[in-house]
């Protein structure tokens, strides 16, 4: 009896057969896998975001074989001489072995850094994007909210990663946490002395630090991101409003194959950057810092970029020292407690907020291009520039130093821009949106502009405009805004040769030029005016 | 005296007589005068250049101080008020640093003087310091220009964590002080010039005298502080070494520019 050789056309689906048998998922994944997603570019600036935290997951395990989170004082006998002998921790011993002995261990953990900053760079851009598109409104008000959580949660996750080391930067970052838990009032001393086991720095410190780091946040920011991504496929994607859009559809591409095709080679896009980044550029060099000592404050120690926002602030608020009944409450409690307090609740808010100012109480599936909401575009610019101005003077040393500035003067320009600069940011965005718009309605009623200039018979000149649909008899057309892209130059309409194919240089060649001179001149009689 | 000799009259007893004592007046007054003056130039302190004549190479000093630094620092080195202080008991270390390094002659009054292109060569530095120094004593460095070769790198290192760093940055590349005032870069330092700034604290620098670091200290500070400029970044390109600020301005101009561009390209693909 002749046994059949495997039938490999057969396998997959035979295969998929046997498992859908004994579990049955073949009805909710073909619901999955069938998923539409609307495509655009600025809908992927979240998935850095994911990308980088599986790539920091991965990193991460990685170091957590070698890294010890121990405050045991050592002496220094690895390879790095200018440190050989020094007394150090043996938290900070575990982070120099990973950098010089242990093989692969300084691009791992120049990865793990730089993906830190890229996921909370990539988690600011998206964060920016849905804002300004009103991604947020009704009803993805609790994805908002998730987001802004992750934010917050990744900002503590960064700074307890970057406490981990125990080199001189990490201590003096830690120092200043330090304190300013210390300077809040009633509870200041009690969390402190909990949460460091009595003063600073401690002995505990570090290994709660470090199962905060590796344990805890990393789960609750999968689970946030299970959640958030959950919500998508539950809510389905915003999409921009175009031919065939409505609020009650979704178009775009199925979840598989594209779709899953594209994000995974933008995953492996994503990777290749963080792993140039990490084996090109040095991040985090703590064997310069040296191990942490209470009198070593380094010039220019200043914590990541997401953190530098405080430290800013910390800088531009003057020493005011307020009594409330008879206590003083230190001038660092509003720059570094009250602050961040109102920047994690007031976002959290605003989607109801803005419900109630705009009378807007309706479900969005359709997102809104940011010229058409000036006062919310205005809001964002704002926002930015207030953060901008802050984060620019928690390094204002650096940027005194190095462009000869004078540090007092940096101070002092950070004091009077922060309270100067987000208005007139408001102002400006909400007049180029306004703009904008305007400009929008104008192609709309006249046509694109052709860049020809006609002269008339008595001498006037008038600028020729192709109308998108065939004018009335005053030369306007009446469209309406759609809320998507206006063709605003001649090419968009198809107006010009075909275009020639190839990047930096043509791949192909150009067709010759049509010969159209035949016709007569006054071919271009439309859209006065 | 001689030109005052009357000349041999002709005849004129009388006038002879006359002439012989106006000679010996003169006579008794220039020998008082000459044992005035004598006893003075005994007892008297020792004037600004007749105690001890200078070496040649504070002569050669003492030129070129005559022609840049007199200005500002007066003919005596005692400082002009306003323009730029006294100069006595700084000692040769001070000058071979401020001169050595293009900070003197100052190009302009302001917050600080910058590192420039020295305008005088290693020679004439140490000819002013001669000088200086032998105008008013005062700090002297070391023989040698090989400090480094002498000192620990990894003590270097703890000392200038403790003492250096909270204004010439963990890296050397200096930091911002208060007014437009700073603490330069070590970039271009030397051995002689490191141990003179310590030696002397030039500016807003302060004084770290043999007291606070011992000569060993400094040879091992200026060990550590050479060892960092030859350490190349074993992580790739160093960003300039500036810390955070750099890493974030980093992430932003290439990793999130780049992904951009590469999200720009993906979703254009349909």
């Amino acid at each position: 009896m002749k046994r059949r050789k495997l039938d490999l056309k057969a396998l997959p689906g035979k295969s998929a057969q046997e498992v859908d048998t004994r579990l049955p998922v073949a009805t909710p994944l073909r619901g999955v896998l069938n998923k539409v997603f609307p495509d655009h570019w600025s809908f992927l600036l979240g998935e850095i975001a994911l990308f980088s935290f599986i790539i920091l997951l991965l990193t991460g395990t990685f170091l957590a074989l070698f890294f010890e989170p121990s405050l045991q004082e050592v002496h220094y006998d690895g390879s790095y001489l200018p440190l050989q002998g020094v007394q150090m921790s043996r938290a900070y011993e575990t982070a120099l072995d990973l950098s010089f002995d242990v093989r692969g261990g300084l691009i791992m953990r120049q990865m793990h850094h730089w993906s830190a900053l890229l996921f909370m760079a990539a988690i600011v851009v998206h964060m920016f994007r849905v804002f300004m598109t009103g991604a947020f409104r009704k009803p993805r008000e609790i994805n908002w909210i998730i987001g802004l959580s992750m934010f917050w949660l990744g900002f503590t996750e960064g700074f307890a990663g970057y406490s981990l080391p125990d080199d001189a930067l990490s201590g003096t970052g830690l120092r200043i946490a330090s304190a300013i838990m210390l300077s809040i009032p009633v509870i200041g001393s009690w969390v402190t002395t909990s949460l460091f086991g009595g003063e600073f720095p401690g002995e505990i410190i570090l290994t709660r630090l470090y199962i905060l780091h590796v344990f805890l946040l990393p789960l609750i920011l999968l689970a946030l991101v299970s959640i958030h991504v959950g919500l998508v496929f539950v809510q389905k994607h915003t999409q921009w409003p175009g031919p065939g859009r409505t609020n009650k559809n979704v178009v775009g591409e199925r979840m598989f194959p594209r779709y899953a095709i594209k994000q995974g080679g933008f995953f492996m896009l994503v990777f290749a950057v963080i792993a140039l980044m990490g084996g090109l550029f040095q991040i985090n060099p703590i064997w310069l810092f040296g191990p942490y000592e209470a009198a070593v404050v380094s010039a220019g120690s200043q914590p990541d970029w997401y953190v530098m926002f405080l430290d800013g602030s910390t800088r531009l608020m003057p020493a005011w020292d307020i009594r409330v009944l008879g206590y003083n409450i230190p001038p660092l409690f509003w720059p570094t407690v009250v602050l961040p307090g109102i920047l994690s609740v007031v976002p959290m808010a605003y989607p109801w907020i803005e419900r109630r100012w705009k009378k807007d109480y309706a479900s969005h599936n359709l997102l809104q291009r940011p010229r058409d909401v000036p006062d919310r575009t205005g809001l964002a610019a704002m926002a930015l520039t207030f953060y901008l101005v802050l984060t620019i003077s928690g390094g204002n040393d650096i940027f005194a130093d190095k462009f000869h500035i004078s540090l007092n003067a940096m101070t002092w320009a950070g004091r009077i821009g922060i309270l100067v600069l987000p208005p007139l940011a408001y102002y400006f965005a909400r007049r180029l949106s306004l703009g904008l718009q305007q400009h929008d309605r104008e192609v709309l009623a006249h046509g694109v502009e052709t860049g020809i200039i006609k002269r008339l018979p008595d001498g006037r000149f008038v600028e020729v405009h192709q109308p998108l649909v065939a004018p009335d008899e005053h030369g306007h057309t009446d469209l309406p805004y759609v809320g998507w892209t206006v063709p605003k130059k001649m090419n968009r309409l198809g107006a010009l040769g075909p275009a020639v194919r190839g990047f930096f240089r043509p791949i192909e060649q150009a067709p010759p030029p049509q010969q159209e001179q035949e016709q007569p001149r006054d071919e271009i009689t439309s859209g006065k005016h | 005296m001689t030109s005052d000799t009357p000349r041999p009259a002709a005849g004129a007893p009388k006038q002879r007589g006359r002439a012989r004592r106006r000679l010996n007046s003169a006579l008794r007054m220039f020998a008082a005068l000459v044992f005035a003056g004598g006893i003075y130039a005994i007892v008297a302190p020792g004037g600004a250049q007749g105690a001890a004549p200078l070496t040649p190479a504070a002569e050669a000093g003492k030129a070129l101080y005559d022609v840049s630094c007199i200005t500002c620092h007066g003919a005596n080195a005692q400082g002009v008020p306003g323009r730029g202080p006294s100069l006595i008991g700084v000692g040769s270390a001070a000058v071979e640093f401020q001169v050595e390094t293009g900070r003197m002659p100052a190009a302009r009054q302001e917050a600080q003087a910058e590192r420039k292109d020295p305008h005088y060569n290693v020679d004439q530095a140490r000819q002013l310091g001669a000088f200086i120094q032998e105008l008013g004593g005062g700090p002297q460095l070391p023989e040698g220009e090989d400090f480094a070769s002498k000192g620990k790198i990894a003590r270097g290192g703890e000392l200038y964590r403790i003492n250096c760093s909270s204004c010439h940055a963990f890296s050397g590349g200096g930091g911002a002080l208060s007014s437009g005032k700073y603490a330069p870069s070590l970039e271009l330092a030397t051995d002689r010039q490191i141990y003179a700034a310590m030696l002397t604290g030039p500016q807003n620098m302060p004084v770290f005298g043999d007291n606070e670091l011992s000569p060993q200290d400094k040879f091992d500070i200026i060990a550590y502080v050479q060892n960092l400029k030859t350490d190349s970044d074993p992580g790739g390109w160093g960003l300039g070494r500036f810390g955070p600020v750099t890493e974030g301005l980093a992430i932003f101009l290439v990793g999130v520019v780049a992904l951009v561009f590469a999200a720009l390209w993906i979703a254009g693909k349909s």
